[in-house]
């Protein structure tokens, strides 16, 4: 199947893989492969970085795990007088829906339960989709990762709500609230999910899209000639 | 064979290009993932200075005048940033309390100290501060564990939350965070991360 980025008429894309040469991914400077350390910025120098997938998937796994108690015990309990509610994520937004708090209650459960759920399917997607022609081009698969970079950090939206409560809510004999177990496997969930994302390397989502390495004989492309949009002085 | 010094990579997927002129100042975005490259602005490290100073005075104040107050019946209590990080107490909640500490004050706190470290001397055109790489580089890999802007969101539906079991007031301490959160997304839209580890490298060369 052709994919259709590279169907629609792009030139052609010279990669430093493909010249030879090794990108430092922290500062975009190239140098020559077998380089260890970046001279500029001082970063390990990874054509590919080794074992990406499997830490991916190490993270992965761990985070899930995580995500299963993090929905099944209470994130919250309040006491009132001598009443004491739990409450788990889902069951919480609910019963703001219940008061009428509809909009709130949208918020949380798509910060806590569709976003999480929604980053796990993207990461396996991602990390399923290296090396193999799929039905999703590169460059929408490109912008599920930065979507999932950008996204994935507000899922820890709930953990602060439960601690803003928690020291905001102590009111000795009228009022208190206190975090449930699911506060830490939720927090845990988050941090392993970011960690997942982290550990992807990008640059493997393309790698099908560019020629083998070591035939490549063109010259990269200028970065601020026609092909990239000018702004400043020098348009 | 190119010179090295010209070329640039994308860091998102590896396509290479040429900056045509390095001093230009010109955006340069990958024409194949849309990454921005290269983004220069006019006296960018001047505001980028300006405005972590400001952040970083604001973040102090922010932590320790009161953030929240509640109001119940006749009783209340109020909260600082700093109570708020660290409402879990005990055990495993101890560790959750100084991760919510770590990115809501320190991280972002450790950021900016860490950007004027390297900021101050470039734009003065001194050499670089001693291990000013190495800052830069931290500063660069905390950036996803800062976590401001989500706690202030947080703020809004905590606030929600409790709205029918009392009445919750804003402290000064959250209207400085709320501007603080403004000046960090500014500051960093406007730090083109190229042009620093150029001028990084540029500076130590000479
Ligand atoms: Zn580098
Ligand atoms: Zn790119």
């Amino acid at each position: 199947m052709v994919d259709m980025e590279s169907a629609g008429g792009q030139p052609k894309v010279v990669t430093a893989r493909s010249s030879g040469l090794l990108a430092c991914r922290r500062c975009a400077k190239v140098w020559p492969a077998g380089t260890e350390r970046c001279g500029r910025c001082g970063s390990h120098l990874h054509s590919r970085k080794p074992g990406s997938l499997s830490q991916v998937w190490a993270w992965w796994i761990a985070g899930f795990i995580c995500y299963i108690p993090a929905n099944l015990y209470p994130m919250l309990k309040t006491r009132m007088l001598f009443d004491v509610t739990d409450a788990t994520i889902i069951a919480g937004a609910l019963e703001l829906a219940h008061h009428g708090s509809v909009f709130i209650a949208i918020i949380i459960l798509i910060a806590s339960v569709l976003i999480p759920l929604a980053k796990f399917g993207a990461i396996a997607l991602l990390a399923l989709g290296v090396g193999r022609q799929t039905r999703i081009g590169p460059g929408r698969r490109h912008v599920l990762y930065e979507l999932v970079e950008y996204i994935g950090r507000w899922s820890m939206i709930d953990v602060f709500v439960v601690a803003i409560l928690t020291a905001l809510v102590q009111l000795h004999s009228v009022a208190s609230i206190t975090p449930g177990p699911a506060a830490i496997a939720f927090a845990l969930s988050v941090i392993f999910t970011m960690l997942s994302a982290q550990a992807f390397d990008p640059r493997l989502i393309w790698d099908l899209d560019a020629p083998e390495p070591g035939v490549n004989e063109d010259q990269p492309p200028r970065v601020t000639s026609a092909n990239a949009p000018v702004q400043g002085p020098a348009g | 064979m190119t010179d090295l010094d010209t070329l640039i990579a994308c860091p998102n997927c590896d396509a290479l290009y040429t900056v045509a002129e390095p001093d230009a100042h010109t955006r340069a975005v990958c024409t194949r993932c849309h990454t921005v490259l290269i983004s220069p602005r006019r006296n960018a490290g001047l505001r980028v200075i300006a405005l972590s100073s400001a952040a970083v005075i604001l973040l102090i104040g922010a932590s320790l005048a009161p953030f929240l107050q509640i109001n119940v019946a006749g009783m209340s209590n109020s909260a600082t940033i700093f109570e708020t990080a660290l409402a879990f107490t005990g055990g495993p909640l101890l560790l959750l309390s100084l991760a919510v500490t770590a990115m809501i004050v320190i991280v972002p706190l450790v950021r900016l100290l860490l950007i004027l470290y390297v900021m101050i001397p470039l734009v003065r055109q001194k050499p670089p501060a001693r291990g000013a790489t190495g800052a830069f580089r931290l500063a660069e890999s905390l950036r996803p564990w800062s976590m401001a802007e989500i706690f202030v969101i947080g703020c809004a539906v905590a606030l929600v939350k409790v709205a029918d079991l009392a009445r919750i007031d804003f402290g000064p301490a959250f209207w400085m965070f709320l501007v603080l959160v403004g000046i960090i997304l500014v500051q960093d839209g406007m730090m083109c991360r190229w042009s620093i580890w150029k001028a990084l490298e540029d500076s130590r060369k000479s």
